[in-house]
């Protein structure tokens, strides 16, 4: 794997964070030295290992499908600047 | 006095909780102007004092709590300045509950932005770092430094909620000097935690004795309605399990933790108290976890940095915290505000996770990771067929100076978590109590338990004390 600005640019991009090119530089010696050491997980043999997304057996949980006590339309509004109309206001999505 | 003493004497009226406060306040208004343990102190404790329920388990008590747990009204940043101003209009659940129990909330302790750290040395741009409070040349540990700095400075008794994803609670106890404990995932409901790693995070108390962290343990322990994944299972008297002695206690010793890259002279000190516990009556044996020795720092770096890369997606300049003017197009608009209020190592961890899990390398890193992860906690459960619990240092040296840290690259100092990720990886309860000095610094020990089984730590560690 080729570890260069362009790939940084790629991560920064899907990330949404723009970079200055000081920061890119680090980013590209930071990743060749952290991935470098990360590759010790190629030794592992997982095969027929399942993942682990909870390092603790969970249950669904569920509950009945009715309307119950949230925060108010005020409260969930009250610490956002951009809105209008009892909404969250966005940028442009187009 | 210790803290159930002073619980004691508040429930029946021999101490006045607005007094005491009063006290509790003013002294750590001082300490702070000194070593930066809180990122903001509470203006209504005294009122708090007024109104609190007086035959509560924790009636009176001063509790900190760390700045990613919500606290209502109180500003909760998680040491970002991507979160300033954000004021929570709701308690996090462990808050509520230390509340229902008469406890106060003094304050929104330090720590490295979003817990990026192993040192509380990654704040966020204008916030303060906490120093340690045994010398302050050095770091208090992370990432719940300033829960661990103020615990040990305090002169009151006094509490502290800390939160832990590979090592946040255990770290900071060893570096000063206090009781960290750090519970099995999913006992304390994460309702109100402003998440790093959601399958990694827990919050857990920090307390001058392990009394202190088995009281608050047993009031924050438990099911919440408001988290599928908090764990539906009965909550254990802890602090009954105090008294109990520990004869035939089996104890396995980490071989690996007291090998290359862990200073001697610490591993000396925690083979001392490991020699308390046999005299006590605990069979010890040496043990070895290989896997989680070898691959427990890559994968946990892995599935942390995937997690936080798409839980801090949500701090865009919308709902909450920093905003900039709404020109230009989502995109442009969320990478604007986020690029200038994440800092330096935020920013390299949701650069990290994001590749981890990008089209491409996926199956490589973070599925590896996850895969590896079944392989440790395997290892884990297999040696605790045999043993109660596994003994180890906590962290591979004494607090290390500022002047040192700085030479660090990133990588060598997630190296620091050597022997922290494991049981956190694992979701495994771990306690971290002091195990003597070294030069005048704290040394801690760290034991881990298998799930669910905090009491054994309790029972344990209490001896040490």
């Amino acid at each position: 794997m080729n570890i260069d600005t362009s790939l940084i640019e790629n991560v920064a991009s899907l990330a949404r964070l723009e970079l200055k090119d000081p920061e890119k530089k680090k980013f590209v010696e930071d990743f060749k030295e952290i991935l470098k050491a990360f590759s010790e997980l190629d030794n592992a043999d997982v095969k027929d290992v399942k993942m682990s997304v909870q390092p603790i057996e969970m249950q669904d949980s569920m509950r009945e499908d009715l309307k119950e006590e949230s925060l108010s339309q005020k409260e969930a509004l009250k610490n956002a600047k951009h809105k209008k109309d009892g909404y969250f206001k966005g940028p442009r999505a187009v | 006095m210790n803290t159930i003493e002073f619980i004691q004497k508040i429930r029946n009226g021999e101490i006045d909780p607005a007094e005491n406060i009063a006290r509790v306040m003013e002294e750590i208004s001082k300490l702070n102007k000194e070593y930066n343990h809180f990122n903001m102190i509470a203006d209504d404790a005294e009122k708090q004092a007024k109104n609190i329920n007086l035959k509560g388990r924790l009636a009176g008590l001063p509790v900190s709590v760390k700045d990613c747990i919500c606290v209502k009204g109180m500003e909760s940043r998680s040491g970002s300045k991507i979160l300033s101003g954000y004021k929570p209009v709701f308690d996090a659940t462990a808050v509520r509950k230390v509340r229902e129990e008469g406890g106060i909330i003094i304050g929104k302790t330090s720590q490295d932005e979003f817990g990026f750290g192993s040192f509380s040395s990654n704040m966020g741009e204008g916030f303060e770092t906490p120093l340690n409070p045994v010398d302050k040349k050095r770091a208090c540990g992370g990432s719940s430094g300033g829960s661990g700095g103020i615990t040990a400075k305090i002169s009151f008794p006094h509490i502290s909620l800390g939160e832990s994803t590979g090592g946040s609670i255990a770290s900071p106890a060893s570096f000063c000097g206090v009781t960290g404990l750090c519970p099995t995932y999913g006992r304390v409901s994460r309702y109100g935690l402003i998440d790093y790693g959601n399958s990694l995070d827990k919050i857990g108390p920090m307390a001058k004795s392990v009394s202190g962290a088995a009281l608050m343990l047993e009031i924050i322990a438990g099911h919440d309605k408001n988290e599928s994944t908090s764990l539906d299972k009965p909550v254990d008297a802890y602090t009954d399990y105090l008294q109990k002695d520990i004869k035939g206690m089996r104890i396995g010793v980490i071989r690996e933790a007291f090998g290359e890259g862990i200073d001697d002279e610490v591993s000396e000190k925690v083979k001392d108290a490991i020699s308390r516990l046999e005299d006590m009556g605990a069979k010890t044996e040496e043990v070895s976890l290989p896997l989680t020795m070898k691959y427990g720092i890559p994968a946990y770096y892995l599935i942390s940095t995937s997690e936080a890369s798409t839980n801090l997606a949500k701090f865009c300049g919308m709902r909450y915290g920093k905003t900039e003017e709404l020109e230009d197009g989502f995109n442009k608009y969320f990478s604007k505000v986020r690029s200038s209020n994440l800092g330096e190592e935020a920013k390299r961890r949701i650069m990290l996770g994001t590749f981890a899990r990008m089209a491409g390398y996926r199956d490589a890193y973070y599925i590896k990771a996850l895969k590896v992860r079944s392989m440790i906690i395997k290892e884990y459960k297999k040696v605790f067929k045999k043993f109660d619990l596994l003994a180890s240092p906590t962290m591979p040296s004494i607090a290390p100076k500022f002047s040192d840290i700085e030479k660090l690259s990133p990588l060598q100092q997630y190296m620091m978590d050597v022997l922290t990720v494991g049981p956190n990886i694992a979701g495994l309860p771990h306690l971290s109590v002091n195990a003597g000095e070294l030069k005048g610094m704290p040394v801690g020990m760290m034991m881990v338990g298998d799930h669910l089984e905090e009491k054994k730590l309790v029972q344990a560690g209490g001896k040490l004390e």
